[in-house]
C-alpha cells in the first residue's frame, strides 16, 4: 500500500498558495514593522459626513496588506482542514486524515462557538471573552484539546490505533508509513505521524495524552486554589502571627527548587512509605473545610436552613472526601469496598498531591496579597459595623470582589500545572513509562532526537499549544474584566 | 537598614535549616535508604545484608542526631560494625584516625561526602557550579538585554502594531517550556531529518570550551522562556510611565519622541524589571535543571538529578543549600536594590 504525503492532491493546488501567501505575509509584516520607525503613526480624522478617513497611497498599502494577508493564509488553512474532512480518506495526505480524524471536535468547537457567541450578552464574564479576539483564539485552543481528550477517551474516536500496540517493521517509521498487513485504504491503514522508537503511533498517543493532562490540570489546580484561599484569605485579613507562620511556610516550599522536590516526592519508595496519601488527606481536607466556613457564614443566622444545607452538603462531600484518600493495599485503607466511591491509582495519586503541593504556595501569596488590599475597602468596614463576623466578611465580601484577577490566575496556573506534568513526565516520574502523556513521550523521543525528531515532536507542539491557549485565555479575561 | 538585612538574614539561615532537615528526612526514609544500600553495595543484597550495610554505617540511627553530624553541632558517628570494621564519619581517604576532627559538618566546612561522585561534596559543588555559572551568565547576557528592549519597543506606543507583535511573541515564548522549546530547536537547527545543522545538540563538549557551535541552543533554550516574561514586566512598567504626567509636559514642550522615551521615560521604567530580573533565578535554577539534562551538560542541574536519582544523601543536602541561599539572596538583592532604585521608597 502506498505512503501517504502531508498534503496529497489536495496539496498541488494547495501547497504553491500557501507559500506565496506566507512569503507576502512576512515580508508585508518586515515592512510595515520598518515603517513604524521611520513614518510618524497616522492619526484617524474624522470626516464631515461621520466616517473616518484612513491612509491612502503606499503607505496605507503597507498598513493594510498584512491583515489581508493573513486572512488569506487563514483561508487557505481552512481550506486544508476542510478538504481533508469532506476527501475521502488519503487524497489529502496526512493533514487531511489528521482532519476527518478531528471531525467531532470540529463539530463540537463550532457548535460551542455558535452557541457561545449567539448568546454572548446573557453570559456574563464567559460571554464577554467573545469580544475579545486574544480570548477567542485562546477558548478556542483550549476547548480543541478539551474535545480532543473527551472524545478520544471516553468516545474512543480519534485515535487510530490503540496507543500501546506495537506493528512490526514500523519502528521509528516516517509520518505517513503505511500499516503492513493493513485490508483496505482506510482509516488506521497508515502510521499519521509516524511511529516512535517502540514502534507505537504517534499520532494515537498524543491524542490520548491529552486526556492525561485535561484529567488532571485543571481539578490539580482548583485543589491548589482551595488550599490557597483557605489559608491566604484568613492570612492577610487577621495578619499577625498566623501570617508570619503561613508565609514562612509558604515561603519555605518555594524557595525549594521545583525539580529537586519532585525528585524527594515523586519516587516510587515515597509511595511505598504512603508519604502521598497522608498528604492527600491534608490537601484534600481543604475543599471541605472550605464549604464548611462558607456556608456557615453566610446561613449562621437561620440555624435550621443551616443545619440543613451544611448536613447535606458536608456529608456528600466528606463521603467523597473519605473515598477519594481510602485506598486498599495502602497505609490509608478503612473504608469497606462497598462505600468506597472510587480509587486513584497511587501512580497519579502522588503526581496530583505534589502538583497541589506546588502551587498552593503561590495561590496563597495571591490570595493574601489580595485580601491585604481588599480589607482596607469601606464595604469591609461596613460590614465590621453591621457587626458581621469575620469569616462572613472574609468569605462573602473580599473573595467576591476579589474573583478578577484570581479568574485569570487560575487559567493561567492551569497553564503552569501542564508545564509542571510535562516536567515530572519529562524526568520519568510518577507516571508509569508507557502512558501517553505529553511529558513522558518528550522524555523517550529525546533519546534519538537528532536521527528521529517526529516522536518527540507532536507532544511538545501539542504542550505548546495548550499552554499558550491557556495564557491567551487569561489574557483575554484579565482584558475584559478589566473593561468594567 | 542595616537592622533590616539582619533579619532578612536570620530568615535565610532559618529557612535553610528546615529545608535541609526535610530533605534530610525525606532522603532518609527507610526505602531510599535501602536503595541507597542496594546501589553502593550490591543489587541483589538480602533484607539482612542491607540491614547490616546500614546499621554499620550508622543510617539506623535517630535522625535528628545523624542531622546534628551533618551539621556540625554533634560528633561524628565511630562505629564498631558487626563485620569487625570500625568507622568513623569524619574519617577520609589519607587521613589517620588521630589526625582526625572531632566534629565534621557543615559548620566546620565539611560538606560531606558523595556517594555517586566518591568525592567531596564541597569539591563537586565548586566545579558543577562553576559550569552553570558560564550557562547561566551566558543566559543572562542574551535574555536580559534583549528582554528590556523587547519590553520597552512594545510599551512606548501602547496598543500599536509592533506593540501587538511583540506583546504576541512574549506570551508565546512564556507558553514554551523548556523541554519544549530545546526539543524544536534540536529538531531544526542540529537534527539530520532537516538537516540544517548549524550547531551541536550537545554541550558536552562545552564544559572544557565554549563555542558558537555547542553553547548556542542550551543559552537560548533557557534564554527563551524567562525572556517573555521580564519583557511583559518591562511593558507593563514602560506603559505606565509613558502615560505619567511628566511624560506628558515633556511633550507639551515638544520635546522629540526618541528624546522622551530615552532620557524621560526609561530610567523610571527599568525599576520594576530589575526585580522581577533578580526573582527569575530561582525560575532560571529550574531551566537549568532542564537544560542541563537536554543537552547533557554536566553542571549543577546535571548533578542534582543525578544526586537524586541515587539518594545521595549529602550531595542532596549541599545541592539544597546552595540553591535555598541563591534563591533568598536573589530575593534579598532584588528587596534592597529596590530601594536603592526607587528612592520614593524607604525600609523602616
Amino acid at each position: 500500500m502506498d505512503n501517504l504525503t502531508w498534503t496529497g492532491s489536495l496539496g498541488t493546488v494547495l501547497n504553491p498558495a500557501l507559500t506565496a501567501a506566507a512569503a507576502l505575509f512576512a515580508i508585508a509584516v518586515v515592512l510595515q514593522i520598518a515603517t513604524l520607525f521611520v513614518v510618524e503613526p497616522f492619526r484617524a480624522q474624522t470626516l464631515p459626513d461621520g466616517r473616518l478617513s484612513r491612509r491612502g497611497g503606499v503607505l496605507g498599502l503597507i498598513e493594510r496588506a498584512p491583515q489581508y494577508l493573513l486572512w488569506a493564509l487563514i483561508l487557505i488553512v481552512l481550506g486544508y482542514l476542510v478538504g481533508g474532512m469532506v476527501a475521502p480518506y488519503g487524497v489529502a495526505g496526512i493533514l487531511g486524515a489528521i482532519s476527518k480524524q478531528l471531525t467531532p471536535v470540529w463539530i463540537a468547537l463550532a457548535a460551542t462557538f455558535v452557541v457561545s457567541i449567539a448568546y454572548k450578552r446573557k453570559l456574563g464574564l464567559y460571554g464577554k471573552l467573545f469580544d475579545s479576539t486574544v480570548g477567542m483564539i485562546g477558548f478556542g485552543i483550549v476547548m480543541f484539546w478539551v474535545y480532543t481528550a473527551f472524545f478520544s477517551s471516553v468516545g474512543g474516536m480519534i485515535a487510530t490505533h490503540d496507543p500501546l500496540s506495537q506493528v512490526s517493521g514500523l519502528k521509528n517509521k516516517l509520518p505517513g508509513t503505511a500499516v503492513p498487513d493493513a485490508a483496505d485504504f482506510a482509516v488506521g491503514a497508515h502510521y499519521l505521524l509516524g511511529g516512535d522508537n517502540l514502534a507505537r503511533d504517534v499520532f494515537s498517543r498524543m491524542v490520548l495524552g491529552s486526556w492525561e493532562v485535561v484529567k488532571i490540570a485543571p481539578l490539580a489546580t482548583m485543589f491548589a486554589f482551595m488550599v490557597g484561599i483557605t489559608l491566604g484569605v484568613p492570612a492577610g485579613y487577621y495578619g499577625g502571627k498566623l501570617d508570619t507562620v503561613l508565609s514562612f511556610l509558604a515561603n519555605l516550599i518555594l524557595a525549594f527548587p521545583v525539580i529537586l522536590l519532585f525528585y524527594l516526592l515523586v519516587t516510587p519508595e515515597i509511595v511505598l512509605t504512603g508519604i502521598p496519601s497522608y498528604m492527600a488527606a491534608v490537601l484534600f481536607v481543604f475543599p471541605v473545610l472550605f464549604a464548611l466556613v462558607f456556608l456557615n457564614a453566610r446561613f449562621r443566622t437561620d440555624p435550621k436552613k443551616r443545619n440543613l444545607i451544611v448536613a447535606v452538603v458536608i456529608g456528600a462531600m466528606a463521603w467523597a472526601y473519605l473515598s477519594l484518600i481510602s485506598q486498599p493495599g495502602t497505609v490509608m485503607s478503612f473504608l469497606p469496598g462497598a462505600v468506597d466511591l472510587f480509587n486513584i491509582p497511587p501512580g497519579i495519586l502522588v503526581v496530583f498531591v505534589s502538583v497541589v503541593f506546588v502551587n498552593s504556595p503561590t495561590v496563597f501569596r495571591i490570595v493574601r496579597g489580595l485580601t491585604l488590599d481588599l480589607s482596607t475597602r469601606d464595604y469591609v468596614a461596613a460590614a465590621q459595623t453591621r457587626g458581621e463576623g469575620p469569616w462572613y466578611i472574609m468569605l462573602w465580601e473580599i473573595l467576591p470582589n476579589a474573583r478578577g484577577p484570581l479568574i485569570v490566575d487560575f487559567c493561567l496556573r492551569i497553564g503552569y500545572t501542564t508545564i509542571l506534568l510535562g516536567t515530572l513526565g519529562f524526568f520519568g516520574l510518577g507516571l508509569p513509562p508507557e502512558s501517553p502523556d505529553w511529558g513522558s513521550t518528550i522524555n523517550e523521543g529525546r533519546k534519538l532526537l537528532s536521527i528521529y525528531p517526529h516522536p518527540a515532536l507532536p507532544p511538545a507542539l501539542a504542550l505548546l499549544s495548550l499552554v499558550l491557549g491557556l495564557n491567551l485565555l487569561a489574557d483575554g479575561l484579565r482584558e475584559e474584566s478589566l473593561r468594567d | 537598614m542595616g537592622l533590616f538585612v539582619l533579619r532578612r538574614f536570620g530568615v535565610i539561615i532559618l529557612t535553610a535549616l528546615s529545608l535541609t532537615f526535610i530533605v534530610f528526612i525525606l532522603t532518609n526514609l527507610e526505602p531510599n535508604l535501602e536503595k541507597l544500600a542496594k546501589t553502593q553495595g550490591n543489587a541483589r543484597m538480602t533484607d539482612e545484608q542491607v540491614f547490616t550495610w546500614l546499621d554499620n554505617r550508622g543510617y539506623y540511627r535517630a535522625d535528628i542526631i545523624k542531622y546534628g553530624e551533618w551539621l556540625g553541632v554533634l560528633p561524628g558517628y565511630v562505629i564498631d560494625g558487626s563485620d569487625g570494621e570500625t568507622r568513623y564519619r569524619c574519617l577520609r581517604p589519607g587521613m589517620t584516625v588521630d589526625e582526625m576532627p572531632r566534629f565534621c559538618g557543615i559548620l566546620q566546612g565539611d560538606w560531606g561526602f558523595s556517594t555517586v561522585f566518591k568525592e567531596d561534596v564541597s569539591v563537586i559543588v565548586v566545579t558543577r557550579l562553576s559550569q552553570t555559572a558560564k550557562l547561566m551568565g551566558w543566559v543572562m547576557l542574551v535574555m536580559v538585554p534583549s528582554a528590556l528592549v523587547i519590553g520597552v519597543l512594545a510599551g512606548m506606543r501602547e496598543g500599536s502594531k509592533l506593540d501587538r507583535t511583540l506583546s504576541t511573541a512574549s506570551i508565546v515564548t512564556t507558553a514554551t517550556p523548556e523541554y519544549v522549546s530545546g526539543v524544536i530547536f534540536i529538531t531544526v537547527f542540529a537534527s539530520s531529518a532537516v538537516g540544517l545543522k548549524w550547531f551541536n545538540g550537545s554541550a558536552t563538549s562545552a564544559m572544557e570550551d565554549i563555542t558558537f557551535l555547542n553553547f548556542t541552543l542550551p543559552v537560548l533554550t533557557v534564554a527563551l522562556y524567562g525572556m517573555g516574561y521580564i519583557a511583559r514586566m518591562t511593558r507593563a512598567s514602560m506603559t505606565e510611565v509613558m502615560t505619567a504626567q511628566y511624560i506628558r509636559t515633556a511633550r507639551l514642550k515638544g520635546v522629540s519622541f526618541r528624546n522622551i522615551v530615552i532620557k524621560h521615560a526609561l530610567r523610571n521604567a527599568l525599576i520594576a524589571p530589575f526585580t522581577v530580573i533578580m526573582l527569575q533565578f530561582p525560575w532560571l535554577l529550574n531551566g537549568v535543571v532542564i537544560v542541563e539534562t537536554l543537552f547533557n551538560f554536566k553542571g549543577f542541574g546535571w548533578t542534582l538529578v543525578q544526586a537524586a536519582g541515587n539518594n545521595d544523601i549529602e550531595m542532596l543536602l549541599g545541592v539544597s543549600v546552595v540553591s535555598v541561599f541563591v534563591v533568598l539572596t536573589t530575593q534579598l538583592i532584588s528587596d534592597i536594590g529596590y530601594v536603592f532604585l526607587n528612592p520614593r521608597i524607604r525600609i523602616s
